[in-house]
């Protein structure tokens, strides 16, 4: 990651606090999807975790802001606003380190059914998608629409693809795809335009595990191609529980 | 075999909800749990639990249970419900003690939309993320993350009488639902031109039968955006209004989703999520907005009236009889509520 990003004027000069009713408060650190917005949300969010402000409940991050909930019962907004503007940063602050994953992808046929669509719609070979496509490291920018749904930053320009005219009522779970500029990756079938291009065998959400969720915001992605048969038998590990995903702490 | 309620009838929806989880909103779990936690909680003080335990949520009519346990003490609190045991009327806002055998039914709501069904003891099932709380396009919570089916069997922790009488609320107790449904403006009201805003704060919104646990969809004067009506999406708390767009509002509740991308004009005020929850397809919600700081001391208002509850149930062989219970339970006029626009 540069820690010398050009990124910095996305940011707001001064954060914007907006009230989300009486339980909640977003932090408004930006209003545009970019990394060094998304990073510095990721350090925002860490900062007041480590904070552990009485009766602050919960940090919801996206990609430019963070929304905290409380319970005003424990503290009120006019007590609250204050001490959360005295965790932001001063000054700009060098990149967090964090994890990277490698994330075993088997890319078209029925994993992928939208890849020969996304090649040709760019004059593209189906490998050429594939090449690209795990060839680019992504960030996750925010978890949300369905447990564990990671949107991802990253998409290498020559892949970025309008969304469908019509989504699907289900998608398979655990695809990996991609919709106008970004990328993700789904824990559970969900309604989705967005383009499938190949499907992990890793359960980036398994209940059974004492940590149900592998991926959070600030994570970088990184897809590795595998073929069928290497997916029929990660495919199995997975189901037994196994992370099967490699993850290297940057830092 | 084990101590359980059997659902004979589920009636028109009916699903185990608590007070919801939150430590995986990040993740993308909505919170879910009870749409009107109030009754929930009141339900649950009835027949001696921790407010917070699961109950049965239903929705619009309640269907029959019965009692698989040596017997089993059981409260209906929420909208206006008829309920009998036995097929003899029994009174709401009571518990009542129910032998192997018995059942309780629940009828068609004479208004409201929503009741709790509190066992004593509760039900002995797993929490997925930390909550009995169903979500049922997650597949999470309650019984295998899904609605109770008819002869589905509810595990119950207790399988005997509890210690302790069978308990009423008095009626004048109950907060009442009357008056507008407040809001705080925001987190994104710059979205909308001032005409917008005004329309939104001047005119009746109808609840559409597009109305679920995830949110309510709302029909009425449409409400103009000052420009753009997508937002890089962001968290969305309980009781957003966001308008898409088609300009007509939609209130998330429970079940909604954490972030979205469409600009949110207000947030339901906390105090008031529970008379959203009671509203009926055809119901007319006027806004008001309030100041952050009424709608934090309408919240605590609201605490310190559930406690008053907690202190104030009183044991069903004392004074009053049955009949004075089943008439004052219909009379659902609070002392606990205090007219916003007095005040």
């Amino acid at each position: 990651m540069p820690k010398n990003r050009k990124t910095e004027s996305l940011l707001y000069e001064k954060p914007r606090f907006l009230q989300a009713g009486d339980s909640a408060v977003t932090i408004e650190l930006g209003n545009v999807v970019d990394i060094g917005v998304n990073e510095a949300v990721a350090v925002l969010e860490k900062t007041i975790e480590e904070a552990a402000i009485e009766g602050v409940l919960a940090t919801i991050p996206t990609y430019r802001s963070l929304q905290v909930i409380y319970d005003p019962a424990r503290i009120r907004s006019r007590e609250l606003i204050p001490r959360l503007s005295d965790l932001l940063p001063k000054d700009r602050q060098d990149a967090m380190g964090g994890r990277r994953w490698e994330i075993p992808v088997c890319y078209g046929s029925d994993h992928g059914m939208d890849l020969e669509f996304v090649a040709s719609a760019h004059n593209l070979s189906t490998d050429d998608v594939i090449g690209i496509h795990s060839g680019g490291e992504y960030r996750v920018y925010m978890i949300g629409f369905a447990p564990g749904f990671a949107y991802l930053g990253g998409l290498p320009d020559p892949l970025h693809t309008p969304r469908r005219n019509n989504p699907r009522t289900l998608t398979p779970a655990r695809s990996v795809s991609l919709g106008g500029i970004q990328a993700a990756i789904s824990t559970m079938p969900v309604p989705s335009g967005w383009h499938m291009l190949g499907q992990t065998p890793v359960r980036t959400y398994d209940l059974s595990r004492k940590e149900p969720f592998l991926l959070q915001t600030g994570d970088r992605i990184r897809f590795k191609p595998i073929t069928h048969d290497e997916f029929e038998r990660l495919d199995a590990l997975a189901e037994k529980g196994d992370i099967i995903a490699q993850c290297e702490v940057i830092p | 075999m084990t101590a359980s309620l059997i659902v004979r009838d589920p009636g028109l929806f009916a699903t185990i909800q608590d007070l919801g989880r939150w430590d995986y909103l990040k993740f993308g779990v909505s919170n879910s749990g009870a749409m009107d936690r109030v009754s929930l909680q009141i339900a649950n003080m009835l027949v001696g639990n921790d407010p917070g335990e699961a109950a049965v949520e239903f929705t619009a009519m309640g269907g029959t249970y019965e009692v698989a346990a040596e017997s089993c003490r059981m409260a209906v609190v929420g909208g206006d419900f008829p309920v009998s045991i036995d097929n003899e009327p029994a009174a709401p806002y009571t518990s009542h003690t129910l032998a192997r055998g018995s059942r309780l039914s629940i009828g068609y709501s004479r208004s409201g939309m929503r009741g709790y069904l509190a066992v004593s003891g509760g039900f002995d099932l797993l929490p997925a993320l930390g909550s009995l709380s169903t979500h049922i396009r997650f597949g999470l919570g309650g019984l295998n993350g899904k609605a109770l089916a008819p002869d589905s069997r509810i595990p119950l922790k207790k399988p005997d009488l509890s210690p302790g009488a069978d308990l009423f609320l008095d009626a004048s107790l109950i907060p009442g639902t009357a008056g507008p449904i407040r809001v705080v403006m925001g987190p994104q009201d710059d979205y909308f031109a001032e005409d917008g805003i005004k329309t939104f704060l001047s005119s009746q919104y109808r609840v559409t039968g597009q109305s679920d646990r995830m949110g309510f969809r709302l029909d009425g004067p449409e409400i103009a955006h000052a420009g753009d009506f997508n937002i890089v999406s962001d968290g969305i708390a309980a009781g957003s209004v966001q308008v898409p767009g088609n300009r007509l509002p939609i209130v998330l509740l429970a079940d909604r989703q954490t972030t979205g991308g469409y600009p949110k004009i207000a947030t339901v005020i906390t105090a008031d999520l529970h008379r959203l929850a009671q509203m009926e397809p055809g119901e007319m919600i006027r806004f008001e907005s309030v100041s952050v700081e009424t709608a934090e001391d309408e919240y605590l208002r609201l605490r310190r009236c559930l406690e008053n509850i907690a202190e104030s149930l009183e044991p069903t062989d004392s004074e009053t009889t049955e009949t004075y219970r089943l008439l004052s339970a219909n009379l659902i006029d609070g002392v606990c509520w205090i007219n916003p626009n007095v005040a």
